[in-house]
C-alpha cells in the first residue's frame, strides 16, 4: 500500500511522520484494531448502524450556511460547516460514534477515553450511554477545575470521571493515563482516542470517522455553487481531528488550499503558545512520531492556548506531513484574535462559536481573500462551554 | 563477549536487575546508587532515564522520573555522570527510556556515547519491533550494545520468538499486562512464565513488574532465569532519608538474605 496524502502506507506512516511507537503491553490491542478496522467499518451493518445514528441521532448532515454579513465584511464568499449543530456541540461525536461501534463490533466492554475541554469526553460518555457501556473519562485535574460543566454533564451520563495527577496535569496526561489504564486492562477495554493522534491506525480510523464532515460538504457545496470544490477549506488545529476530516475528500484535489490554524497563544515567540508546527520538533508522542513541543532535551512541554481543546503538544503526524510537504497553509492565531472572531461571528452571523472553532475564523484576517473566492470554515463547535472565558472578555471590554 | 553474556553464563538461576532513576533522590545520587546495588548484591542495573511522559510506568517510578528532571537530569547530564562509573561499577548496566528524548539527542550519538562509557545494552519499551529491525537496530548493534524486548502474557508464541531473535542479554518477561508497580496476583502468571520456559528460547528470561520482596522473587526464579525488581526499590529510596547506601543494602538484604 503506498501512501497518498489521504492514505498512509501499511506501517501508518504520512510520509515519515505516523507508526506505531508503543510498548509491547499495548501490541495486542493495537493489532487488533489495526487488522480489524478497515473490514469492520466496511461492513454493510457497521455501515447502516453508523450513518442511521449520524443522521437521527446526531442530526447529520449539518448544513453548510452561507454567511453572508460574515462574506460581506470580508468581501468575498464564506460558507460555514455546522458541526457546532450535531448532538453534544462539536464534530467530537462523528467519531466516538464510529469508535464505540467498532468496539462494539471487536467484543470489548469497557470503554475509556481521555479529554481536554471536556467535548470528546461528553461525546464518549453520551455515546455509552445511548448503548450500556461503562465509560472511563481520564481528565487533567487542571481541567477539571477549569471545565465544571463538561465535567458535570459527562457524571450525568453515568461516566466516571478520574482525574490525572501526573505530570502538568492537563490533556497530555490525561492521554498517558488513559494508555497506562489501558496497558492494565488489555481484554475487555477499548480506548477511544478523541482526535487524529495516537499509533496507527487511530490517525487514520479518527480520520475515516470525521471525514463525513467533508464528504458532506463536497456535495452541499455543489448545490450551492455548482461546483463541489472550495478554493480554501479552513479548519483549527489541536490534535487536527476536525480539520482532518474537514479536508479529507480534498486532500487529493491540489486546487483546494487547505488552511491549518493553530492556537498561537499569547504569541507564537511568547512562551505561551499552542502552535505546534511553528514550535515543534519531530518526536515521539502518545505512540507516534510526529511534530512536538519539546526542551532541547526531549521533554515535552506544557502549551498554553486559551482554548482548551486546542492546548496540545503534538499534533496528528497526518498534519505534521501536510505542513512538512507544504501540502496545507499552517497560520495560527492568538487567545485575543480568536476572542474577537467570535464576538464577530456572534455579531454578524448570531452563532457563539467554539473558541477552538474561533481560530479558524481568526485566520480570516490573514488570507486576503478575493471577492470571487469561495472559502469554506469548519466551525467544529459551539460556544455553550466557554461562556465563562467569553463572559470575562466582556467584562474587560466594559 | 558482553558483560551481560557473560553473567548469565556464569549464573542461570536467582539472577537479580534492580532499576534505579538517573538523577534520583538527587542529581548527583546516580553512581552512589549503582555502586550500593553492586555492593548488596545486584547482578545487574537497569538506570532509567527519566521522561515527561513515561507511558509504560506506575506512579512511583512517573513520580521519581518527574523528581529527576526537577533535579535537572539530562541524557548528557547522565553521560557525563557516567564518564568514568566503570572505575567502580563492573556489573553489567543497562540504560531503559523513551524514544523521544533519545530521538531528540540523536539515536546514534546516544548509542555511541553510551557504548563509549561502559553502558552494556538498552531497553526502550517504546521502540516497537518493526522501527528496529528497519532503522533502529542496525545502530544499536554497530555500537556492539544489547537490546532488550519485553514480551507478556498476551504476546502470541510467535510474536515471543521473534522477539527472543531480535533481543539478545536477556528477554524482559512483563510478568502481567501491566504499568510498572502493577499489584497482580502473582500466581495468576505462573502458567505464562511456564509457557515461556517450555519455548526453549535463545535468551535468559528475566521476570519485571510486581516483583517486590523475597516470595515473589523466589517465585519468578522457578520458572526464569531472576528477576528485575523497581517499584518497591525506588519506595525504599524515597523513603531513604538520605542514606542511600544503608537502604540499599536493607533492601535487598531481605530480598536476597
Ligand atoms: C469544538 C472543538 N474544536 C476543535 C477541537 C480540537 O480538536 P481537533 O483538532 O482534534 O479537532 C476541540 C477539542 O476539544 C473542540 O472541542
Amino acid at each position: 500500500m503506498t501512501a497518498t496524502y489521504q492514505q498512509p502506507d501499511a506501517q501508518g506512516y504520512y510520509g515519515s511522520f505516523g507508526g506505531a511507537y508503543i510498548p509491547e503491553m499495548l501490541h495486542r490491542n493495537v493489532e487488533e484494531l489495526r487488522s480489524r478496522y478497515l473490514e469492520i467499518m466496511e461492513e454493510a451493518s457497521f455501515q447502516k448502524e453508523f450513518q442511521q445514528l449520524l443522521r437521527d441521532y446526531v442530526g447529520r448532515p449539518t448544513p453548510l450556511f452561507l454567511a453572508e454579513r460574515l462574506s460581506k465584511a470580508y468581501n468575498t464568499n464564506i460558507y460555514l460547516k455546522r458541526e457546532d449543530l450535531n448532538h453534544t456541540g462539536a464534530h467530537k461525536i462523528n467519531n466516538a460514534i464510529g469508535q464505540v461501534l467498532l468496539a462494539q463490533r471487536l467484543g470489548k466492554k469497557r470503554i475509556i477515553a481521555e479529554t481536554g475541554a471536556g467535548q470528546h469526553g461528553v461525546a464518549t460518555a453520551t455515546v455509552c450511554a445511548l448503548k450500556g457501556i461503562e465509560c472511563i473519562v481520564y481528565m487533567g485535574v487542571k481541567d477539571i477545575e477549569r471545565q465544571a460543566p463538561n465535567v458535570a454533564r459527562m457524571k450525568m451520563l453515568g461516566a466516571s470521571v478520574r482525574p490525572a495527577n501526573s505530570g502538568s496535569q492537563t490533556l497530555k496526561d490525561a492521554t498517558n493515563e488513559a494508555i497506562r489504564d489501558w496497558i492494565n486492562n488489555p481484554s475487555d477495554t477499548h480506548y477511544v482516542i478523541g482526535s487524529v493522534v495516537g499509533p496507527h491506525p487511530y490517525p487514520d480510523m479518527v480520520a475515516r470517522f470525521q471525514s463525513v464532515i467533508s464528504a458532506e460538504t463536497r456535495s452541499q457545496l455543489k448545490a450551492a455553487t455548482g461546483s463541489e470544490l472550495p478554493g480554501y477549506m479552513i479548519a483549527c488545529v489541536g490534535g487536527g481531528s476536525n480539520a482532518a476530516g474537514a479536508f479529507y475528500h480534498f486532500l487529493d484535489e491540489p486546487k483546494v488550499k487547505l488552511v491549518a490554524v493553530e492556537a498561537a497563544g499569547l504569541g507564537v515567540s511568547s512562551g505561551m503558545s499552542a502552535a505546534t508546527t511553528q514550535l515543534g520538533t519531530p518526536g515521539v508522542l502518545h505512540g507516534s512520531k510526529s511534530l512536538v513541543m519539546q526542551t532541547a532535551d526531549g521533554q515535552v512541554v506544557e502549551p498554553h492556548s486559551i482554548s482548551a481543546g486546542l492546548d496540545y503538544p503534538g499534533i496528528g503526524p497526518l498534519h505534521a506531513h501536510l505542513f512538512k510537504s507544504g501540502r496545507g497553509i499552517f497560520l495560527s492565531a492568538t487567545d485575543q484574535q480568536a476572542l474577537d472572531a467570535a464576538f464577530n461571528l456572534c455579531k454578524l452571523e448570531g452563532i457563539i462559536p467554539a473558541l477552538e472553532s474561533s481560530h479558524a475564523l481568526a485566520a480570516l484576517n490573514e488570507l486576503k481573500l478575493k471577492a470571487d473566492d469561495v472559502a469554506v470554515i469548519c466551525l467544529s463547535g459551539r460556544g455553550d462551554k466557554d461562556l465563562a472565558t467569553y463572559m470575562k472578555a466582556m467584562e474587560q471590554k466594559g | 563477549m558482553s558483560r551481560i553474556k557473560e553473567l548469565f553464563q556464569r549464573k542461570q538461576q536467582q539472577v537479580l536487575n534492580v532499576y534505579c532513576t538517573a538523577g534520583f533522590p538527587e542529581l548527583n545520587s546516580t553512581l552512589t546508587v549503582m555502586q550500593a546495588l553492586q555492593n548488596s548484591g545486584a547482578d545487574l542495573i537497569e538506570l532509567g532515564m527519566p521522561y515527561s511522559d513515561p507511558l509504560a510506568d506506575g506512579p512511583v517510578i512517573q513520580a521519581s522520573s518527574t523528581q529527576a528532571l526537577a533535579n535537572g537530569m539530562t541524557i548528557a547530564a547522565l553521560f557525563q555522570q557516567l564518564e568514568s562509573f566503570r572505575d567502580t561499577v563492573k556489573v553489567p548496566v543497562l540504560l531503559m527510556g523513551y524514544m523521544n528524548p533519545i530521538l531528540q539527542y540523536g539515536f546514534e550519538k546516544f548509542c555511541e556515547a553510551a557504548a563509549r562509557v561502559g553502558v552494556d545494552g538498552l531497553i526502550l519499551p517504546d521502540l516497537p519491533a518493526y522501527e528496529f529491525e528497519t532503522e533502529y537496530g542496525a545502530i544499536v548493534r554497530k555500537y556492539g550494545l544489547d537490546f532488550i524486548f519485553l514480551v507478556t502474557p498476551e504476546t502470541s508464541e510467535e510474536r515471543v520468538r521473534k522477539l527472543d531473535s531480535l533481543s539478545s542479554g536477556f528477554l524482559y518477561a512483563v510478568s502481567s499486562s501491566s504499568t510498572t508497580g502493577g499489584d497482580k496476583d502473582f500466581t495468576a502468571v505462573e502458567n505464562y512464565l511456564h509457557r515461556l520456559q517450555q519455548m526453549k528460547l535463545q535468551n535468559p528470561v528475566l521476570v519485571g513488574f510486581g516483583i517486590k520482596d523475597k516470595s515473589t522473587f523466589a517465585s519468578a526464579g522457578k520458572y526464569a532465569n531472576g528477576a528485575i525488581i523497581g517499584t518497591a526499590y525506588i519506595k525504599a529510596l524515597e523513603e531513604s532519608a538520605g542514606d542511600v547506601s544503608g537502604a540499599t543494602k536493607q533492601f535487598l538484604g531481605a530480598i536476597l538474605g
